[in-house]
């Protein structure tokens, strides 16, 4: 019998008695993991505190990131936008018709806010956030949920485990053994189990059902197009009634500049700069519109054009001004989005160095057509 | 007939066309006598004269064009984005135990990780005598063991707890796949490694962005969790964890982390998001039960249902449908056609296997009057798929996951069937 042979009915045979692991015969297969390698995946936290880092982030510092990296979703009191999730507030809600589980409000452990984002977030640009930033965006958590008042509270490897969450005592183990098997297993009845039946409730009143992806997207379509139209409506009143002055200035014609060669490191930088624009852009081939418009050849087109888009009126009124994303304006723009168009949809708080604007700009050109 | 399979793409559409065979048939179905001879015999067709397709037109084939309807489907108001997001099984076009590949229901909280499996590596770390890591290759030089297992997300009907709420099985039962395994024992890869005496707990993590983390008592990880890497026989689709993904038997969907890297062994539970925030059941007095693992027995007729009305008019019809527990075996379900007054027990087709779908049916003589339908499985333990009025006395209406209360659909005297609630 072959030494393999051997080893798996040894195996085999150890399972059936369920034997200790310790005396389990070894197949001696895979390697020792080195020390440097745990420590690179090995990066989870319990509430014991057992997994956390060295470092501390205060809730100032906190509010500065969470608005720069997580806002776009989360809204920048950890409200949510659409249907992303909401982080804060909640108490007291748990026995409402219609809960709000949020951080402060459901979550029992704080290691939990800790870990996830720093496994998870942001969106689409996981493992990004240092322990520091991880810190000061849990310190910023609690602040928005009430747990800390103060500004200036640091949150750190050594106080982290002091701090207690509301719903901390809101959980059980699951007692479906106690509480609901005794009640199900039983002898169901065959024959004349009731007098009358009578539908209580239809799916069809509510009506939810999806109908096939192109069906929605042509009626979708056809919605955008009908308030565009609208809008469109609104706007040309509106312009009958005003002064004769606000006549749009002309479009500036399109920049075409020679196309000059991009250069591959900044365009490589920018690619890692758009990782920031991803949960709500998509760029190439199959590109879709999202939270945010397909930005595919946006430098140098007109401001608010791509097509099935809903822009914000603010950023519509801008093209109609004949804002065209030329380099200067993305530049602007993309600093500090809400100066340049302050009632923008897009709830990015901007880039600060000037190399990540102008590769990004690189980026976006490169991915032109 | 390719007009035919187009309508069917839409639910209204399908319906319609439903409703013209329907009536074109409903004189016919037992009269066995034809108005005259039927074209598709008497004329030649096409296939009967012109080759088909040579060997090699599709190196992986693909469904025939008339069941391209045969699809998963997203119900695209659920979750704020696509990437993190969910689909559903078409239930109601599916027959016997297992569910192909292809339409698998889907769920990824930060898309599907598109992982080289020469790069990817499983590591064996925490409470262990010695930390591994393995390669694919390596893993593929353990025994391996096949079994066909059910999959249910733990949110699947999640969107019925306040009342019928979608027209269709798909959505109301889809997130749920039943595939054959292969895979190595995780006891194999943890007894290499070599447990210490105070590791009580696992931590399965993925590679993908999500890092997804479950934390798994060491009873489970022993007894009968496999480390898989083929589904019916082939690679794990990329969107079900390609190169491997832990299979928990039984047990909530959301423990069966795909694109698995990491077993960490320890003394604790880790909390971590998913088994806090998420997958924690809210009950009424506004705790929440946590760890709530098994799968409870479960049943739901596929055929007839909202998206597969009953075209042929009165007379023989085959009601169809699923069984499965996290407890074990179902080895009996009963059928109601009249809400539940008298019921019926149903012939289970095909094999029984542990924490696997089962197929069952209720052939009846349909009299073309409006009909009440409902299953109601008994599994191994003796336990009986309760109503969800049951449910909701326990658990009340804002527990989200483990919704596995008795399904009702209304059909009316056309065949269409409806997602309703009654008394």
């Amino acid at each position: 019998m072959s030494k393999f042979l051997e080893t798996t009915l040894a195996a085999t045979t150890a399972a059936l008695v369920l034997a200790a692991p310790a005396s389990a015969e070894k197949f001696n297969l895979g390697r020792e993991a080195l020390p440097e390698e745990v420590a690179a995946w090995d990066i989870d936290v319990r509430p014991d505190g057992l997994g956390l880092p060295e470092g501390s982030g205060t809730v100032a510092e906190g509010e500065e990131l969470f608005i720069e990296q997580c806002a776009i979703c989360h809204g920048d009191f950890g409200e949510g936008v659409d249907r992303w999730p909401i982080l804060a507030g909640g108490q007291g809600t748990l026995t409402d018709d219609r809960p709000v589980k949020t951080i402060g409000s459901y979550w029992p452990y704080l290691s939990t806010a800790w870990d996830y984002p720093h496994r998870a977030m942001p969106f689409g640009f996981a493992r990004s956030l240092s322990a520091d930033e991880t810190y000061a965006i849990t310190a910023y958590l609690l602040y928005v949920n009430d747990i800390v008042d103060d500004e200036e509270f640091e949150l750190n490897r050594e106080n982290f485990t002091s701090i207690k969450m509301p719903n901390a005592d809101g959980f059980y183990m699951d007692d479906r053994d106690e509480v609901e098997l005794p009640k199900f297993i039983r002898e169901p009845c065959m024959e004349n189990c009731k007098q009358g039946v009578e539908i209580t409730a239809r799916a069809a009143v509510l009506d939810v059902t999806p109908e096939e992806t192109a069906a929605r997207e042509a009626e979708e379509a056809a919605k955008a197009a009908e308030s565009e139209e609208e809008a469109r409506a609104e706007e040309a009143a509106a312009a009958e009634t005003a002064t004769a002055e606000a006549a749009p200035a002309a479009a500036p014609a399109a920049e075409a500049p020679a196309e000059a060669a991009l250069d591959p490191e900044l365009v490589e930088h920018g690619k890692k700069v758009f990782k920031k624009c991803k949960a709500c852009h998509q760029v190439g081939e199959g590109a879709k519109n999202k939270t945010g418009p397909i930005l595919t050849g946006i430098v140098g087109k007109p401001a608010a054009s791509v097509e099935g888009f809903k822009y914000s009126k603010a950023l519509r009124a801008k093209a109609e001004e004949g804002l065209v994303w030329d380099e200067a304006a993305l530049a602007e723009f993309l600093r500090k989005p809400k100066d340049f168009v302050p009632k923008t949809k897009m709830s990015f708080a901007g880039l600060k160095k000037e190399k990540d604007l102008a590769a990004i700009i690189a980026y976006l050109k490169s991915v032109g057509q | 007939m390719t007009t035919d399979s187009k309508s069917g793409t839409t639910r209204r559409g399908f319906l319609k066309a439903g409703l013209a065979a329907g009536g074109a048939l409903a004189g016919g179905t037992t009269a066995a006598r034809a108005a005259g001879p039927d074209p598709t015999i008497t004329e030649i067709q096409p296939w009967n004269q012109e080759n088909g397709d040579p060997v090699d037109a599709a190196p992986y084939g693909m469904p025939v064009e008339y069941e391209k309807h045969v699809k998963r489907r997203t119900v695209y108001w659920l979750t704020a984005d696509p990437v993190s997001s969910i689909n559903f099984t078409p239930l109601q076009d599916l027959d016997g135990i297992i569910t192909p590949n292809g339409i698998c229901f889907e769920r990824h909280h930060s898309g599907a990780a598109n992982v080289d499996p020469a790069k990817h590596r499983l590591m064996i770390n925490g409470l262990v005598e010695k930390p591994l890591v393995f390669t694919m290759e390596d893993l593929m030089r353990f025994p391996r063991s096949n079994h066909v297992y059910f999959l249910e997300c733990a949110a699947n009907t999640g969107m019925e707890w306040r009342g019928a709420q979608l027209n269709g099985v798909q959505f109301t039962h889809g997130m749920i796949h039943n595939v054959m395994y292969t895979g190595v024992p995780l006891r194999l890869l943890l007894e290499e490694a070599g447990v210490k005496t105070n590791g009580k707990w696992i931590l399965a993590e993925g590679a993908d962005a999500a890092g997804m983390t479950r934390s798994i008592p060491i009873e489970k990880a022993l007894d009968d969790c496999l480390v898989a890497f083929k589904m019916n026989g082939e690679a794990l689709r990329k969107e079900q964890g390609y190169p491997i993904r832990l299979v928990v038997p039984g047990w909530e969907g959301n423990m069966w982390v795909k694109w698995l890297r990491r077993i960490e062994v320890g003394d604790k539970p880790w909390m971590h998001r998913e088994e806090t925030s998420k997958y924690t059941d809210l009950m009424p007095d506004g705790r929440a039960r946590m760890f709530t693992w098994v799968m409870d027995a479960k049943s739901v007729i596929t055929s007839p249902s909202p998206q597969k009305p009953i075209l042929h008019g009165k007379g023989p019809t085959v009601i169809t449908g699923v069984a499965w527990s996290g407890r074990g075996t179902i080895p009996r379900v009963d059928v109601t056609i009249d809400g539940g007054k008298n019921w019926h027990k149903a012939r289970i087709d095909g094999p029984s296997l542990d924490k696997s779908i089962h197929r069952f049916y209720f052939e009846f003589d349909w009299d073309g009057k409006p009909l009440l339908l409902q299953s109601r499985a008994i599994d191994s333990t003796g336990y009986v798929q309760p109503t969800k009025d049951e449910l909701r006395a326990i658990r009340g209406v804002n527990s989200i996951y483990h919704n596995n209360g008795i399904q009702t659909w209304y059909v009316n005297e056309n065949g269409e069937a409806e997602n309703v609630e009654i008394s």
